[in-house]
């Protein structure tokens, strides 16, 4: 099959378009800003074209790319996509541009260096969602560390070494021996290639200590209790658009990970530890819920929301486990569905609200919750998309959030009844901070003077936001489209899942 | 001895004649050309690494008896050594001048000890061992010793010149038990006839004390103590220097010594303990001493020793991979370490070492180009992918799982994490921190020092993209 190296693309036209970026330099600011917006709008229609040419009936890798990369340890340059990976690439190339244009008056200062890190974050996202060789995959999973570090530390706020530092090395900490895993994978197969890999019979043991390797490096990424601790910290100090990447397209990096190696290569350990992660998504989605009721600080709460939310796609990953072991394939299949649809809708209600907060933090300058209050007075234009993105982060029937939860749910009350029960308590908490916190910042009087001066977003804001808001109706109102494609992948996975490698 | 021999060892016999002519010729040229000495150095750098090239057409082959061996071992490994000097003259060459430091010492120095280097990676001889490194480690302990007047080099040298010495003799005191053991000096008559010896165990004996000669070479715990005093006393173009060529040296002697089939390779089982305590401890002390110093010099003397304790892993190994993985470790270790001290040497300026981390304040709003460079330099020390380093570690944690060391693996892994916070550190000092008020930073103006730094340090990134050469190279080194 001949075709344009459109994945490459993906990945390279972002970093390569960084470094005329650089060039700009810091005395021209404006034109590293359309150069950088330039070159994610080229990304995105990169994208867009090759949505005609995807097969949405086939579960197989497609827009295939493989070249040798280092032959002595038969690595290969090898890329590909499936409706899962296609999603999330989606996500972030859309993530990407409207971060460009976020970022367009917030960040004055180093803004070449800035908007550089952030195309450059994009490529190699694209390329974790993209590679199909495990140690491809390693490298880009790895690399996006490095611009994320100096976006959290050098643009971030008051705290941002600390939270840069923390993140780093929270993230090595876990994908360091997620290496040795897949070394030691290497050395069974004698391949890097992660197809080889799910076919590859490995006995208990193995598979115990590689699906602990592979829990604790995504773990930290998605990120579960107990090791959510970073993010919080990583989402207050980072700049607005460090967050809304951070939350839109990074978190899913962990979720991702777990997809296509925790699942699928270690499936008997994966279906023993199930009730772990179903505990510990449990945790996350109750508790990590309480934790954001008391939150003072707005991006604290949206940071440990995002915990919570992302505790549903856990959820929804592993609850298939207890299915399958119940011969419940559509069940199952509807777990797997929903914790993908809750992935994109997350990254799109999360990122938007973290660009609201952004929004309101360029005008005032303090994230507190207590510093605002009435801007549907002062703020009309602005106060409607908030309470929009409030509504979907509860999980409002329409919006994108209810989607993917509703159908997790589902899923989890074929498990169990109470699972479901325990599950949709989210529902509730979900509801009670995230409406506080719009009735807090939104209605009610204006707390000062300070907020009554502030003015209405502008068009470009309202851009930005509009986007944001489009895709999360779209999602809600009109999911087909996206669960068509995540169809055959997830139903493929699903099958692979009730094979048992012993 | 015949014409063979001869054509053999023609690299080492140039350099030897060209470093007499330098000698003379900066002796009596006088102060107008001391400039000279730097091109003539490098002439004769480039004429030597054209020489080894040439000798590996006519090899693999021994000569004198089997005293010296060209292979592709000692090619690789005196290639990339030329480089290192030669790296090391660019970026010494302006601080040199600044501090009026003897440069025409310098570049004899220098040469000699790369003499000693090529000699010791082609030895095939306890005896040729001994004299390659005996005139690597005078010549070091010399040019430690080249600023006079500071107390501190000098300090420093007297340290690195009393353990060099109990170390030299602890492996001459080695090297006789081996003797004794076997009857023969030869390192192939040694790994044929060890394991039939009688007195096996005196040979396992004397494999300690070659051990320890080794690790003090590299620079391993519990050897270590001279490094990070040597780093930070010498004059920065020193420890350059001592931080560069010489660890190709020490991986070349390890391997003549222990693996390749010959030498102690049947004490396999027991250099492997031995080895995997050093690596444990070198990797310990590398990692966790290095966080609290403030000094990036020394800073950087702790995390070379825990690099050692990388490389040492793929030793530990004693496989054909193994080894291989080494002498790639070594390759991009030295290719890192010149990347970071030569963004130390260019900003150094009279009066201004730039050698506390603190130094670096801010250095991305005064020189953005060689803060990149220095971050290119610490993410690859790290072991961050796509970076050079990266491919190093993870070619010994492979080596090391293959030989079922998984647990060495994971203290690997460990310390990759626990090193990382001090790398990030120069790169927060670097990127998150305002620069200080009362002192400004100024790069070098010198054109050759920045260019060359530059493709050193984006070399870190391109060959962690084209890494496929090199490691293919390094395996057929020790495959043949």
């Amino acid at each position: 099959m001949t075709h344009w190296p459109f994945l490459s693309l993906l990945i390279w036209v972002p970093i390569a378009g960084a470094v005329p970026v650089l060039l700009a330099g810091d005395r021209r600011p404006q034109l590293a800003r359309w150069l950088a917006l330039l070159a994610a709008l080229l990304t995105l229609a990169v994208n867009l074209a090759m949505l005609p040419g995807f097969d949405y009936h086939s579960a197989a890798m497609q827009f295939v790319e493989s070249k040798p990369w280092i032959p002595m340890l038969h690595v290969h340059y090898a890329l590909g996509v499936d409706g899962i990976a296609m999603a999330l690439i989606l996500l972030t190339t859309i993530t990407t541009v409207l971060v460009i244009i976020g970022a367009w008056q917030a960040i004055n200062s180093r803004v070449h260096q800035y908007m550089a890190a952030m195309l450059v974050l994009s490529g190699f996202m694209t390329g974790v969602f993209a590679a199909t060789d495990a140690l491809l995959f390693y490298v880009f999973f790895e690399a996006q560390l490095i611009p994320m570090f100096l976006i959290i530390g050098v643009w971030g706020g008051p705290r941002r070494v600390y939270a840069a530092l923390k993140f780093f090395l929270y993230t090595f900490l876990g994908s360091i021996f997620m290496l040795l895993g897949l070394i030691y994978l290497y050395l069974k197969s004698g391949t890097f290639d992660m197809a080889a890999w799910q076919a590859l019979p490995l006995g208990m043991n193995a598979q115990t200590w590689l699906f602990f390797a592979f829990l604790l490096a995504f773990a930290v990424k998605i990120p579960m209790v107990p090791v959510h601790t970073w993010l919080p910290d990583a989402h207050v100090e980072a700049p607005t658009g460090g967050s809304v990447v951070l939350a839109a397209v990074m978190l899913k990096i962990g979720a991702y990970g777990l997809i296509r190696f925790a699942l699928p290569v270690t499936p008997d350990a994966a279906q023993h530890y199930a009730w772990l992660v179903v505990a510990l998504s449990l945790i996350a989605v109750i508790y990590i819920g309480y934790v954001a009721l008391v939150q003072e600080d707005m991006k604290k709460l949206v940071a440990y929301s995002s915990i919570a939310h992302m505790g549903f796609v856990t959820l929804g990953l592993f609850i298939v486990f207890m299915l399958i072991r119940a011969h419940d394939g559509d069940a199952a299949q509807l777990g797997l569905q929903g914790a993908m649809v809750q992935m994109i809708s997350h990254g799109f209600v999360s990122g938007a609200l973290f660009t609201s907060i952004g929004v309101m933090y360029d005008r005032l300058h303090t994230r507190l919750i207590k510093d605002y209050g009435g801007l549907a007075r002062v703020m009309p234009w602005f106060a409607v998309f908030m309470v929009f993105f409030a509504m979907a982060n509860t999980g409002l029937p329409g919006t994108s959030g209810f989607v993917g939860e509703f159908m997790v749910i589902l899923a989890s009350f074929a498990a169990s009844p109470w699972l479901a029960l325990l599950a949709a308590f989210t529902l509730v908490i979900g509801a009670g901070y995230t409406l506080w916190l719009v009735k807090r910042v939104v209605w009610g009087t204006p707390a000062s003077s300070k907020v009554e001066a502030m003015p209405d977003i502008n068009a470009r804001e309202a851009l930005v936001l509009a986007a944001f808001a489009a895709f999360t109706l779209l999602i809600g109102i009109w999911p087909e489209p996206l669960v068509k494609l995540l169809d055959p992948a997830v139903n493929q996975l699903v099958q692979t899942l009730g094979h048992s490698k012993l | 001895m015949s014409w063979n021999d001869l054509i053999n060892v023609l690299p080492e016999l140039y350099l030897t004649g060209s470093i007499c002519v330098l000698l003379l010729f900066d002796a009596f040229a006088g102060a107008r050309y001391r400039n000279a000495m730097h091109w003539l150095s490098m002439l004769v750098l480039i004429v030597t690494a054209l020489l080894v090239v040439a000798a590996q057409r006519v090899g693999p082959a021994t000569a004198f008896s089997g005293m010296y061996i060209n292979d592709a071992l000692a090619g690789l490994l005196k290639l990339f050594s030329i480089l290192a000097v030669a790296l090391v003259f660019v970026f010494a060459s302006p601080y040199l001048r600044m501090r009026k430091l003897a440069a025409g010492e310098f570049h004899t120095l220098a040469l000699f000890a790369l003499l000693g280097i090529m000699m010791l990676v082609s030895a095939g001889n306890l005896v040729m061992i001994y004299l390659g490194l005996e005139m690597l480690t005078l010549s070091s302990y010399a040019l430690v010793a080249l600023d006079r007047d500071s107390p501190r080099a000098t300090e420093a040298a007297m340290k690195y010149f009393v353990l060099g010495a109990m170390a030299s003799g602890l492996l001459l005191y080695g090297m006789s038990m081996i003797y004794g053991a076997t009857g023969t000096l030869s390192l192939a008559g040694i790994g044929a006839t060890l394991p039939m010896s009688p007195h096996y165990m005196l040979a396992v004996f004397g494999v300690v004390f070659v051990l320890a000669g080794i690790a003090f070479k590299f620079g391993a715990a519990p050897f270590h103590m001279w490094l990070p005093d040597v780093y930070e006393g010498s004059p920065t173009a020193v420890t350059l220097f001592v931080a560069s060529a010489p660890k190709l040296a020490a991986v070349g002697m390890a391997l003549r010594l222990l693996d390749l089939g010959g030498g102690l390779h049947p004490l396999f089982p027991y250099w492997q303990d031995m080895l995997a305590v050093l690596a444990v401890a070198s990797l310990a002390i590398g990692s966790l001493v290095a966080i609290v110093q403030s000094n990036l010099k020394r800073m950087l003397a702790y995390s070379t020793i825990g690099h050692m304790g990388y490389l040492l892993i793929g030793l530990c190994a004693g496989t054909s991979f193994g080894a291989a993985a080494s002498v790639f470790y070594a390759i991009a270790y030295v290719l890192m370490s010149t990347a970071a001290f030569g963004v130390i040497l260019a900003l150094a300026r009279t009066g201004f070492e730039a050698d506390q981390i603190e130094d670096l304040r801010g250095l991305n709003q005064r020189s953005p180009w060689l803060a990149g460079l220095m971050a290119l330099a610490m993410f690859s020390l790290a072991g961050v992918p796509p970076l050079f380093g990266f491919w190093a570690k993870l070619l010994v944690l492979q080596a090391a799982i293959q030989a079922n060391l998984l647990w060495l693996a994971i203290v690997g892994a460990v310390a990759a994490i626990i090193s990382l916070f001090y790398y990030l550190r120069v790169v927060k000092v670097m990127y998150f921190d305002s620069p200080a008020e009362d002192r400004t930073l100024i790069a070098t103006s010198d054109a050759s020092l920045r260019w060359v730094l530059s493709l050193n340090a984006l070399a870190l990134l391109a060959l962690g993209v084209f890494q496929g050469p090199l490691l293919d190279w390094c395996l057929r080194g020790i495959t043949g």
